[in-house]
């Protein structure tokens, strides 16, 4: 089967570099999928899952914030940040979520709205990082 | 001719502060591997967002975009980033006498200042002037790209409410192990990036075939922050690095300085037990000689 080169790359450095299958990827326009020789495309990302399959193994990625280039049999996704389902550490994600939650209640009542977006974004990074562990689990 | 114990006593002085600047010298260089490492890293990722950047804005020469509205311009923000930390010689020093020098270039213009800090330092010399605005502090040491946000999001906030109409930031940009010197950018408005030649784009053959989801400019709404992010990393990347390698000159300097003072001494040091022998010999002869007259 044809094969794309994934890359994803952070400010930490790239995360991963590999030829796959096909990766599905969160973006702001709604879930989409990149098979091999895709037409060159442009698109910001959002908050949440990427998945990718390889080898008929599929793997799991959180990100967050950016966006991703496909040009020449290549998607590149600039990120914020990006970790494995695998690595996630499932207990400190959910400490996370808690304290975003408790932090967008707060944020509500008083009516703040620079903490409100700051916190519904740790919040929806705190989901997108369980959901990526569990997806990886399962 | 002062006595022989109180040299002793400074040369043992002078060999520990010696020997506190060397372990500082090279702790710092450590330092600055882990730091340029870290720049390092970063490289890839600011390289191919420039290039998407520079792609996008070149085809949008009417959008009106927030971040990129050009104002008449009445208050200068100056965000200025410096180390937590002392004892780096004068790399502190010199990127507050740039901010100073620019305060008072854009005071006799007619424009007001304010100003937020990144760095103990910085905080430290302009909390007494009245315009300190924001003052991030002891986050050099072990900061990420989230703490770049923060700042990044509160300097929007206020161009975008209206308090400042231009954003510059200075830091201390690093050159090499042995130069780094303070560079001033402008931050907000943000500029369109100048046509440069797309890689992407010519590896692939296509000019401006690309598909977007969302459209561009709605693509440019959510890069210009992620953009100003990325500058003001940068930023706080090169003073890391800058800091370590300030501060690894002026210790090897201090080093140095230690090891021709304790030379100096220990010569005191020598000319003084001489005269003392020189000293207890004549009496001895003297006593000899007055016994056998």
């Amino acid at each position: 089967m044809a094969q794309i080169h994934l890359e994803v790359v952070t400010p930490t450095g790239p995360v991963i570099s590999d030829d796959v299958d096909i990766v599905t990827a969160p973006g702001v326009g709604g879930e989409f999928g990149v098979l091999a020789n895709h037409a060159p495309f442009l698109s910001t990302i959002k908050t949440g899952t990427l998945s990718f399959k390889k080898d008929k193994q599929v793997k799991y990625l959180m990100v967050s914030g950016g966006f991703s280039e496909v040009s020449n049999n290549k998607i590149t996704f600039l990120v914020e940040s990006a970790e494995f389902g695998k690595d996630i550490d499932v207990n400190r994600a959910m400490m996370a979520k808690e304290r975003a939650e408790k932090r967008l209640a707060q944020a509500q009542q008083a009516a703040e709205s620079l903490n409100r977006v700051r916190a519904e974004a740790a919040l929806q990074r705190a989901m997108a990082r369980l959901r990526a562990a569990e997806m990886a689990r399962s | 001719m002062p006595g022989l114990k109180d040299v002793k006593d400074k040369i043992a002085g002078v060999k520990k502060t010696a020997q506190i600047t060397k372990a500082m010298n090279m702790v710092a260089s450590a330092k600055l591997r882990g730091a340029q490492d870290k720049m390092e890293s970063f490289r890839p990722y600011a390289e191919k967002f420039a290039g998407t950047m520079g792609e996008l804005s070149a085809g949008m020469e009417d959008a009106n975009l927030p971040l990129m509205e050009i104002r008449d311009v009445k208050t200068v923000e100056i965000v200025i980033v410096t180390s937590d930390r002392g004892l780096c010689g004068s790399f502190n020093s010199n990127i507050i006498k740039t901010v100073e020098k620019l305060v008072k270039q854009y005071e006799s213009e007619g424009k007001s200042v304010s100003i937020v800090t990144v760095g103990k330092k910085g905080t430290q010399a302009f909390k007494k002037s009245g315009k300190l605005r924001k003052a991030y502090n002891d986050i050099m040491g072990t900061f990420q790209i989230f703490n770049a946000r923060e700042i990044s999001h509160d300097i929007t906030e206020a161009f975008l409410k209206g308090e400042s109409d231009q954003v510059d930031i200075v830091y201390g940009k690093f050159h090499s192990v042995a130069a780094q010197k303070p560079e001033r950018e402008e931050l907000l408005p943000i500029k369109p990036v100048e046509g440069e030649e797309n890689s992407a784009q010519e590896q692939s053959g296509a000019t401006g075939s690309y598909i977007y989801e969302p459209d561009p400019n709605e693509i440019m709404e959510v890069l210009l922050p992620l953009y100003l992010n990325v500058q003001v990393y940068h930023a706080m990347l090169e003073v890391g690095a800058s800091e370590h390698a300030a501060r690894m000159t002026a210790m090897d300097n201090a080093t140095n300085a230690c090891k021709d003072m304790i030379d100096e001494l220990t010569q005191l040091y020598n000319k003084a037990r001489q005269a003392a022998v020189t000293g207890e010999l004549m009496d001895i002869v003297g006593g000899a000689a007055a016994l056998k007259g």
